[in-house]
């Protein structure tokens, strides 16, 4: 363990707060993404305005090319499958063939030679659509009569995962207390800053194509889209260039680059399209919506006992590549029980197909949610036993490792009483409550949340495989080699945008062999440059990606001593791999490791075949999973006759393990929060009663903005994994996992002289008011009719 | 580029751009100045103007000029130009102090003042300051001149008196007495947003009673204007929190309120209830 003062300094390069080696070509304009290249065909899709019909007939300017799924004879559709759940599996056409399903969904592809001209050509396109009653929310979609998204999904139900812990009857039924919670978390767009995007070019003399595009999982592009255009992958080559964000949307198989990838063959040309924020907004993969029914039964101590779920997760109109849409309602059964010691579990989780556009992995997956849910329901339960909102916390939380979850996860060690007691303490909750009563008096609303929460990360193929998925993801290769030159070159299958990555795994490599983070150089995002991968998704990267750097350069240090233990003609024990060299300990007896490599290519001869030319090693990894931890605890200020709610102050304790890069963690875990306060208060995708959608620009769909994120306070505690070999835990996901609960736990804490209780994600200044409307007529009501008001 | 087909025309001269406006106006001829709100809808392809009419070159629309009584404001003159007061007279403190509401830095430093009253969004804090203090809008085509009233001018969400070959050429806004005292409060989800509500007011004392009170409210029904209910609740009472909180009442109550998806008409007259009274404590 090691206070946050004390962090970046020390021997190693691992734990050195070093400025991110990828950053200087972004930051002064060098980048270089997808819509930076040049095409000779430019695409501008066509999209239903409708969120339900049959699609009768495409009219095009007379003389444009305009590509419907009738041209798109052969392709199969995208059928992602799992083999548990009662999982219908359904096929997205790249192209609307024959149905639309959502407003946005892409009907028609208009080429040109220009963009400016595509866009001119798709205007004019009509569609002719017989539309249909569409049903856009969950639990109308479960209704009998309920309109048919799918006729391979009856009644919308396109997936039902079921558990009941064996004792849950007898201990529920024993429970001295039930609280419960009916939570609504409202749908979301991950919003990167760069939208979707794709360029595909064919290469007349060898038949390939290369497609570029904005992905956070390249290998994978290539094998979705190999398989549905049914063509060698050896045929494909797929760029991930700089990508500005993707927050798992991007995560998901655009139908899109299919398109284009049919157009570059077709064509035998280059073809590129740019999606604009409208189109993101509304076909970019939503997230986020789903109903929560949580009830916990507590015993007299205040000890829940037994938790009992009902998750109805919005899926959309398909399920996504490759995840399928069980990844929410999957995730939130798992993880349901969070951070507490509770042994009987029941749960419904169920996957539910609408006319809205299909959902995607989000930054979090289902935890904000589920955690938001939780921590409502534990505030809900201190209220009902009388106690401290942290008092309950400390009753429940998990103390002892390694733990079996009632779902038979296991939690490796873990700090989730000691963040909370560091959060508590951080903030100074008696001096609050002080100003709290103060500021009441006045006629101002202050209030304090905390959320504790654990996250899931750097989970390997066992962990998916328990989600029967088809396509089952886990492992990562990284390939290192040391060149002739002596530079390192690190090539890896994740696929980072933003992670730092390039930075955290040089850091790892330098330890290993003796060098310094700038003579390494990490590869990714090309399928003919690097190992076949996962991608950069799920909180991995860092655990798994970086476990196999470091299996890689072990077994490159392990060779570089054997080279310098020949040549110095020393004891492989006395060798040191030090400051770019390979010392004998003990004497001045050095070679620079760059000699050694260049020995290892060119002067093979000497090692009378003990050694084997060359200096690449591959290290492969495939862990079984490490949870991470953490405490936010938010402070805000509601103004009662608006509703608007100020987040004065954010205070979050983390554990992730060891911290390799903490500047980059920190970045993390900001960026994070900032899109879990977007979440709390803002950012909500409206479709009206007719399927259409209503938050289809930056001025209707709100992310937050600099003005709305307070200073964030950040104390960490170490805690070394046994479960991740480099002793990390990942941290991409936490800041937006538990700041939606930190958040409105507070505004309920705030409102609380009102009675009133939000339950509801983003409590919107709207939602807040109506609240305090209904309050206020209650209280009116009581009066008049000589009750006490609260 | 994301919008339809436009012709651009840029004149020299006010005469060269009212006759080209008049010639191109029955084609949906559209001005552009400073582009912050007509660019935006052209993206999104929900108007395509044929041609723009771009007044940025046209010498002599750039000047703020003060005569003593009156403070005229060109068609050209940005948002930015009022950060600091244009004049010596509690009507330039009132700009500035309203300026900083207006969207983000980059905006204001390209937007222009009269470019938002002719855009006549319910929400423009400019289109609720003339509103206010009944300025008069001055329009000019090739048939001539016209001075319309600040009352008069907006008929509705985006829509104006104005014809279409007219062009704003300026606005002129009465300086106000040297002991007016002021007040404006603005309600939006995030800062720079458009105003859900937003209130501006002004008043003198006489013998400490509140005399010549106004109280516009923009961004709660279709375009800004007085409330002279509010204003009533106000004329001849001592300041202080039991008057304040009445002519909010009345403000609230007297409004015919926008509605949208997320906006009902009983939240939008409690924030019209909040940013009148925030309006007028700030003045007191």
């Amino acid at each position: 363990m090691s206070a946050h003062g004390t962090r970046g300094s020390g021997t190693t390069w691992v734990g050195r707060a070093i400025r991110r080696l990828e950053d200087p070509a972004l930051i002064t304009g060098k980048g270089r993404f997808t819509a930076d290249l040049p095409a000779i065909h430019w695409v501008r899709f066509v999209r239903s305005t409708v969120a339900a019909g049959k699609l009768t007939k495409v009219h095009a300017p007379k003389g444009a090319m305009v590509i419907t799924a009738a041209d798109l004879k052969g392709v199969k559709k995208i059928t992602p499958m799992l083999h548990k759940f009662n999982y219908r599996p359904v096929g997205q056409p790249a192209l609307a063939d024959g149905m639309v399903r959502f407003t946005g969904e892409p009907v028609a592809a208009v080429v040109a030679a220009s963009e400016e001209e595509a866009e001119d050509i798709a205007d004019q396109v009509e569609l002719s659509i017989d539309e249909t009653t569409p049903v856009t929310d969950a639990r109308r979609a479960l209704e009998a009569g309920a309109p048919q998204v799918h006729a391979e999904a009856p009644g919308n139900v396109i997936l039902e995962g079921k558990v009941k812990t064996p004792d849950f009857d007898t201990v529920w039924n024993g429970a001295h207390k039930i609280v419960k919670v009916e939570a609504r978390s409202r749908r979301q767009n991950a919003t990167p800053m760069e939208p979707r995007g794709a360029h595909a070019s064919y290469d007349v003399s060898t038949g390939r194509v290369t497609l570029t595009c904005t992905t956070q999982m390249p290998h994978l592009t290539r094998t979705a889209i190999c398989d549905v255009l049914a063509f060698p992958e050896s045929d494909l080559r797929v760029i991930a260039p700089d990508v500005g964000g993707g927050f798992g949307q991007k995560m998901s198989l655009a139908s899109e680059y299919v398109v284009l990838v049919w157009l570059a063959r077709k064509l035998k040309s280059s073809v590129a399209w740019t999606e604009d924020r409208r189109e993101n907004l509304i076909a970019g993969f939503h997230s986020r919506d789903q109903h929560i029914t949580l009830e916990g039964a507590f015993d007299r101590q205040s000890k829940l006992v037994a938790l009992k779920a009902d998750i109805v997760s919005n899926v959309g109109a398909y399920s996504c590549f490759p995840t399928t849409c069980g990844v929410e309602p999957l995730m939130a059964m798992a993880e349901m029980p969070g951070p507490y010691d509770v042994q009987q579990y029941a749960c419904l989780a169920r996957g539910v197909i609408t006319n809205t556009c299909t959902m995607a992995p989000y930054r979090g997956v289902s935890r904000p949610v589920i955690t938001f849910t939780l921590e409502r329901l534990m505030d809900k339960a201190a209220r009902a036993f009388a106690i401290d909102p942290i008092d309950i916390r400390r009753r429940n939380l998990i103390d002892k490792f390694p733990y079996k979850s009632a779902m038979g996860l296991e939690y490796d060690d873990a700090t989730y009483k000691e963040t909370l007691e560091m959060a508590v303490e951080a903030v100074d909750v008696p001096a609050f409550r002080a100003r709290q009563k103060e500021a009441r008096a006045k006629g101002r609303y202050l209030g304090i949340g905390f959320a504790t929460f654990s996250e899931r990360t750097g989970y390997g193929s066992p962990a998916f495989a328990a989600r029967g998925m088809e396509i089952t993801p886990g492992w990562e290769t990284v390939i290192v080699s040391v060149d002739p030159s002596g530079f390192v070159e690190a090539r890896i299958g994740s696929s980072p945008h933003g992670q730092g990555l390039r930075t955290t795994l040089a850091q790892i490599i330098a330890d290993a062999i003796g060098t310094t983070p700038e003579m390494i150089k990490v590869v990714h995002g090309d399928t003919d440059r690097a190992p076949y991968g996962w991608g950069t998704f799920a909180s991995r990267s860092l655990v798994i990606s970086g476990g196999a750097t470091l299996i890689a350069a072990r077994k490159v240090r392990a060779k570089l001593i054997k080279i310098a233990s020949h040549m110095l003609e020393a004891a492989p024990d006395d060798i040191v791999l030090a400051d770019g060299s390979a010392k004998v300990a003990g004497t001045d007896r050095a070679i620079p490791i760059a000699k050694l490599a260049r020995e290892a290519y060119t002067q093979t001869h000497r090692f009378k075949g003990e050694i084997e030319p060359g200096l690449t090693e591959t290290g492969h990894y495939d862990p079984p999973g490490t949870f991470s931890n953490a405490c936010h605890d938010a402070i805000v200020d509601v103004d009662a006759e608006t509703g608007h709610v100020k987040v004065e102050r954010f205070v979050v304790a983390e554990d992730a393990g060891l911290i390799i890069n903490p500047m980059i963690a920190d970045g993390q875990v900001h960026g994070g929060i900032a899109q879990g306060i977007g979440n709390a208060l803002l950012e909500e995708i409206i479709y009206d009663d007719n399927g259409g959608i209503l938050t289809a620009t930056l001025a209707d769909y709100l992310p937050p903005t600099a003005h709305e994120i307070p200073p964030i306070e950040l104390h960490h505690i170490e805690t070394p994994s046994p479960n991740s070999i480099t002793k990390a835990k990942g941290l991409g996901e936490g800041g937006c996992i538990g700041a939606p609960a930190a958040v409105v736990n507070a505004i309920n804490d705030a409102l609380s002289p009102f009675g009133v209780e939000i339950e509801e994600i983003p409590a919107t200044p709207q939602r807040i008011r109506a609240a305090l409307r209904s309050a206020e007529k209650h209280s009116a009501h009581s009066r008049a009719s000589g009750n006490p008001g609260p | 580029m994301k919008p339809a087909p436009f012709v651009r025309h840029v004149p020299k001269t006010l005469d060269e751009a009212l006759k080209i406006l008049a010639d191109v106006a029955p084609q949906d001829g559209r001005v552009l100045a400073g582009g912050q709100s007509l660019v935006p809808i052209m993206a999104f392809r929900l108007a395509k103007p044929a041609h723009l009419v771009d007044i940025n070159e046209v010498v002599g629309l750039d000047k703020v000029i003060s005569d003593g009584t009156t403070l005229t404001i060109g068609a050209r003159v940005r948002h930015a130009a009022f950060h600091k007061s244009v004049v010596d007279n509690p009507l330039g403190q009132l700009l500035s102090a309203v300026v900083r509401h207006i969207a983000h830095y980059p905006i204001r430093m390209r937007g222009t003042f009269c470019g938002s009253l002719a855009h006549a969004d319910p929400a423009s804090e400019w289109c609720l300051v003339v509103a206010t203090l009944d300025a008069t809008l001055v329009a000019k085509s090739t048939r001539g001149e016209r001075l319309i009233a600040a009352k008069d001018f907006f008929a509705g969400i985006m829509s104006t008196a104005l014809a279409e070959d007219e062009l704003l050429a300026e606005a002129r806004l009465p300086l106000l007495a040297s002991d007016v005292r002021f007040g404006f409060n603005e309600f939006n989800r995030r800062a720079g947003d458009f105003a859900m509500a937003a209130s501006l007011v002004t008043y003198r004392l006489n013998a400490g009673k509140i005399a010549e009170a106004r109280v516009g409210l923009g961004g709660a029904e279709s375009f800004p204007r007085r409330i002279v209910e509010a204003e009533a609740a106000l004329n001849g009472k001592t300041p202080g929190d039991t008057v304040f909180r009445a002519a909010a009442e009345a403000a609230a109550k007297a409004i015919d309120p926008l509605e949208d998806h997320q906006t009902n008409a009983e939240y939008r007259r409690d924030l019209v209830r909040a940013v009148v009274r925030r309006a007028l404590e700030q003045s007191a």
